[in-house]
């Protein structure tokens, strides 16, 4: 139906900017409900987050790029930076709840976070950068799947 | 909505109360709210009984999700309790997606928080 494109500079200070922009984009089909737009946010706010801190990280000055596109059974967002890529698997994941040593760690909840509150995550980084896909379904589309 | 912190004793209870979306941007006035009033209450000898009020909190991520680990292990090194008060079915979810419920004790108001009278459909445990 239409591409929403933000560029953004590698700053905090653009986070809440890049959710507000999705979530009126989301907003645009009129079958989407709250809850699933607040999940989009989230997600969009753990991708964006990685890609200001790997441009924070390697000294980029480039900008980070956020398309959104709104399609009758979807809507798709993509979050592209320009540092210097990561390893998705090498990601060193949050312990159980019940781990003794679960105070620890502060951080290693956003990439499973994301990939729970999207239908669908895509994660593809090279040494140029990273690219994260997020879909989030119309209730047309998951109604469809379930008949 | 403006991100605002604000720390108030109540009944025996220390309370931070967060306003607006808690992420990468805000997180660090939380994690700097908490240490200032744990150096406060240590050094006054009183009791450290910490409630983070998430009420006002539209928005929760990840990283601020770990500001409240962190403030929970801080609390918890200098031998306190701490609580979360959330009231927001959002945030909830994201406790319980990402299994933190299990981790905090949660109130879903102040009230029942300095009642101490615990809704048994809020999640988390009894003690911080």
């Amino acid at each position: 139906m239409g591409e929403v494109r933000l560029e953004i500079p590698a700053r905090v200070d653009y986070l809440g900017l890049a959710r507000q922009v999705v979530a009126a984009a989301a907003a645009v089909e009129p079958t989407f409900r709250d809850e699933r737009i607040d999940d989009l946010r989230v997600a969009v706010s753990e991708a964006t987050t990685n890609a200001i801190e790997a441009h924070v990280h390697f000294g980029s000055d480039e900008r980070i790029l956020i398309r959104c596109n709104l399609d009758d059974d979807r809507i798709e967002v993509a979050v592209l930076d320009q540092a210097g890529g990561f390893d998705p698997a090498g990601v060193t994941a949050a312990p159980e709840a019940t781990a003794t040593d679960r105070l620890e760690f502060e951080r290693g909840l956003g990439l499973p976070l994301m990939r729970s509150l999207a239908d669908e995550t895509a994660i593809e980084s090279t040494d140029d950068g990273t690219i994260v896909r997020l879909v989030v379904y119309t209730p047309q589309h998951v109604a469809t799947d379930d008949a | 909505m403006l991100f605002d912190v604000q720390v108030a004793d109540r009944e025996g209870w220390i309370v931070l109360a967060v306003v607006g979306e808690l992420d990468l941007a805000t997180a660090p006035k939380v994690r700097q709210a908490v240490i200032r009033l744990l150096a406060d209450t240590v050094a006054r000898g009183a009791d450290l009984r910490v409630a983070i009020d998430l009420s006002g909190v539209d928005l929760v991520d990840s990283i601020g999700l770990g500001v409240m680990i962190g403030a929970l292990r801080r609390v918890r090194s200098a031998g306190g309790s701490l609580a979360l008060v959330v009231s927001e079915p959002r945030v909830l979810a994201l406790l319980a997606a990402t299994d933190l419920d299990r981790v905090f004790t949660i109130h879903p108001d102040l009230d029942t928080l300095l009642g101490g009278v615990r809704d048994p459909g809020a999640g988390g445990r009894i003690d911080g």
